[in-house]
């Protein structure tokens, strides 16, 4: 259900107030029904990046899907729109751009001199020694020259688990359960040292 | 050639702002018989397009931060609207060597938006602090004074809450509170053993239906406004039966320039920029009350000169835009691995918290005068932007195993604010900046700001109740595991933001600015009598928190609508006696 059916139709309901009452307000029950008609997910349609090149936009998934990849449990940050969200929001800000971008600028030229490729062509093996390196902050004690590019994986290591935690297919592996409609609050279920 | 219009319309009260104090003035006044106009310098409130209650953060392409994620916190895109630090056009300044934030909500309701709805009552001794300890001044009011309105208030909004005699913290009349979420039952108990007073909490929020609202449905999202206003906002409970009177006329985007004083030395208009078609405009009234929040109103005062008033409105006492205080805040974060075993179950509850700490030492010596109480929160909410920074910079690296790092961190951190009093000083206040205008032309106000050395104390102890209470729980101070710190090359952007030593908010970040427009016995002293109405100009009253003697460690709000019910009854009185 699109903004504009929803908005519709919880002006309908507000029109159906109680009889009487001089708030505007609605029912418990009328606010329940809105909430569901609104569950349903808008259908994601194709993304065009808005800051990416074809070729960043394809190292920027890549490192989405090696930074929280799918599992047993759940898909990973392709499936929960993660390089969409970064890339949204990257578009609009200056700094972001200045971080990616300086991100998978170091990542091609590291892989162009030492594998002669860029990031994206580079084998598996390849990627996970490069990123072994910027991923953990103690490698810049030995290597001052790593410390822009750790503060750069770090921040789209952050940006991924925001865009993947706060989509659907996030939220559920997170197991948030909540954003619902309670009669009553049943509080804390027993937990050992709590 | 005068020309008078033949229908020129006179209302009995005009009311700048329709928030706590405005909403709760035009409900008793229309609803007690008189005409109220009521100026609002935003749009009207729309609950079906401005209300974001329920939606997931998926739902918005920005995930709630809005554009380029610069939204994040308070105003993120889906809290209840038109909230901002800093609003285009219309600036305020701070004098050199200061610094001062100042929340304004420019619509219909006001900041009752996104209250935190945490409703405390102050005791006796918030009335008399300088009779308790020698610092400060008294209210020329008693706490018995306004118990009563106090119990009108609470009865009519609705507040959560428990019976518990807590010496100066009074208890009100409260609905049941909700049970204690999993992070509240394990903070009560470390608090029981350190003596330290922990209670449910007391906030404005049905647990059981009043008047036409249902009882609380738990989503937590009290911010983004209810559509069953199961919680309080003067936009919907306050200004609707005001408007049920037929004697409510609402202008709204309406900015209030001047209050225009009468040959008779009253006041007799209020002049105003209709922001919509950016015209100068005039309403008449026999009376003004200014609710447009403590820092606004005392700049409408300063800005209404006249040859009677060269320093400004109702100010021969020179003691508007003195006298400014907020709330002292300082927080940290613990993070609780016996969290990690909680069982997934909806941990929601209400919009805030279950339980708090009202101030546990009055009365006690201290090393500080006054005292704070503690908010708290945390736990398994809905997940948002911003909130995997720890996990992320506890694990590093990538893959499988950091995405199951942060499930199992997922509700294990819980978070400290202390909100404690702030005596006033003679280097906080605000008055007319005469560089600077905003885009109406209107001056705007600067700020000098300074907190006192009691203050830096207050904060200190904070600092050291919240270590104490989370190593009591089994916790660990946010930020102090890593046994190394981040690289200074690292950057910032993975630095958790803790600052221990001393932290202490920034002046107006609490959002409980107010004693601007003080009351008092003696007219040299103090702007407003006992009923918050002005010493100089008998049909001006004050009726937010600028009239407010001391900043007591409990939210303002509670006692805005309290005073505002009262200063309207007051009104009432005098307009059946043919005094207003």
């Amino acid at each position: 259900m699109d903004r504009v059916s929803r908005r519709a139709l919880l002006k309908s309901l507000s029109m159906s107030v109680a009889a009487g009452s001089v708030l505007r307000v609605i029912p418990l029950h009328a606010a329940e029904h809105a909430h569901h008609a609104i569950e349903e997910e808008q259908a994601a349609g194709a993304y065009t990046p808005k800051f990416f090149d074809a070729h960043g936009y394809k190292t920027l998934r890549s490192l989405c899907d090696t930074i929280l990849p799918a599992d047993a449990d759940a898909g990973g940050a392709l499936e929960g729109g993660a390089p969409e969200f970064i890339d949204m929001l990257t578009s609009e800000n200056t700094e972001y751009q200045e971080k990616l971008g300086g991100l998978l600028k170091w990542l091609d030229a590291t892989c162009t001199t030492r594998y002669n490729k860029t990031w994206v062509d580079s084998a598996p093996q390849q990627q996970t020694e490069i990123l072994d390196q910027i991923a953990y902050r103690k490698n810049a004690d030995s290597d001052q020259s790593l410390g822009k590019p750790i503060e750069y994986f770090s921040f789209l290591r952050n940006f991924t688990a925001d865009g993947y935690f706060t989509s659907k297919v996030g939220i559920h592996y997170l197991g948030y359960k909540g954003n619902t409609y309670l009669t009553e609050f049943p509080g804390c279920p027993p937990v050992p040292g709590v | 050639m005068l020309e008078i219009s033949p229908r020129k319309k006179v209302y009995d009260v005009c009311v700048i702002g329709s928030g706590a104090g405005g909403g709760t003035a035009a409900k008793i006044l229309t609803e007690g018989g008189l005409s109220v106009v009521m100026l609002e310098a935003g749009p009207r409130l729309n609950p079906d397009k401005d209300f974001k209650e329920h939606m997931w953060p998926y739902q918005l392409a920005h995930r709630g931060v809005g554009v380029g994620g610069r939204q994040a916190g308070i105003g993120d895109e889906f809290m209840a609207p038109n909230g901002f630090w800093e609003i285009e056009g219309e600036p305020y300044t701070a004098a050199p060597g200061s610094s001062f934030r100042w929340f304004r909500s420019r619509i219909e309701g006001g900041r009752t938006n996104h209250w935190g709805r945490i409703a405390l009552r102050f005791g006796p001794a918030d009335f008399k602090p300088h009779s308790t300890d020698g610092m400060g001044d008294d209210w020329p009011i008693t706490y018995e004074e306004v118990a009563p309105y106090y119990d009108k208030v609470e009865s009519y909004i609705g507040v959560f809450g428990s019976k518990e005699n807590v010496p100066n913290a009074p208890d009100g009349i409260f609905m049941p509170p909700p049970k204690p979420r999993c992070t509240e039952t394990l903070i009560k108990k470390a608090c029981d053993r350190l003596h330290i007073t922990c209670i449910p909490s007391r906030m404005a929020i049905l647990t059981k239906p009043l008047n036409d609202r249902d009882a609380c449905h738990y989503c937590a999202q009290c911010g983004r406004g209810c559509r069953t206003a199961s919680n309080f906002s003067s936009s919907q409970v306050m200004i609707p039966p005001a408007a049920a009177t037929g004697r409510l006329t609402m202008i709204p985007n309406a900015m209030a320039r001047e209050i225009v004083l009468g040959s008779d030395g009253k006041a007799e208009a209020v002049s105003y920029v209709d922001k919509s078609t950016k015209t100068e405009q005039r309403v008449y009234a026999r009376s003004v009350v200014l609710a447009a929040s403590a820092c606004e109103s005392a700049r409408l005062l300063l800005n209404s000169r006249s040859a009677s008033f060269p320093n400004g409105l109702a100010n021969s006492s020179g003691v508007v835009g003195r006298y400014l205080t907020d709330s002292v805040g300082s927080d940290l974060a613990g993070v609780f691995p016996q969290l990690e075993g909680m069982p997934v179950h909806n941990h929601d509850g209400v919009g805030g918290m279950h339980m708090y700490m009202p101030w546990w030492l009055f009365g006690k010596k201290n090393d500080f005068l006054r005292g704070y109480h503690i908010e708290f929160g945390g736990g398994r909410d809905m997940p948002g932007v911003g909130g995997f920074q720890y996990a992320c910079d506890t694990h590093e690296g990538y893959g499988v195993s950091l995405k199951q790092a942060v499930r199992k961190s997922y509700g294990t951190i819980i978070g400290f604010s202390g909100r404690g009093e702030m005596i006033p000083n003679e280097n906080s206040y605000c008055e007319i900046d005469p560089e600077t205008k905003d885009k109406w032309g209107i001056p705007v106000l600067r700020f000098h700001w300074k907190w006192g050395e009691n203050e830096q104390k207050m904060a200190n102890h904070m600092q050291a109740t919240f270590r104490s209470i989370i190593e009591a729980a089994g916790g660990k101070v946010l930020g102090e595991e890593q046994s190394t710190p981040p690289a200074a090359s690292a950057g910032e952007s993975h630095q958790i933001q803790q600052q221990p030593a001393a932290r202490i908010s920034e002046g107006g970040e609490i959002i409980h600015e107010l004693g601007t427009v003080r009351m008092g016995d003696d007219r040299k002293k103090s702007a407003l009598n006992r009923y918050c109405q002005a010493h100089d100009v008998k049909n001006v009253f004050v009726a937010d928190a600028a009239p407010f003697v001391s900043n007591a460690d409990k939210n303002p709000t509670l006692t805005i609508m309290a005073l505002s019910w009262r200063t309207s009854e007051h009104m009432l009185d005098l307009a059946k006696k043919g005094e207003l």
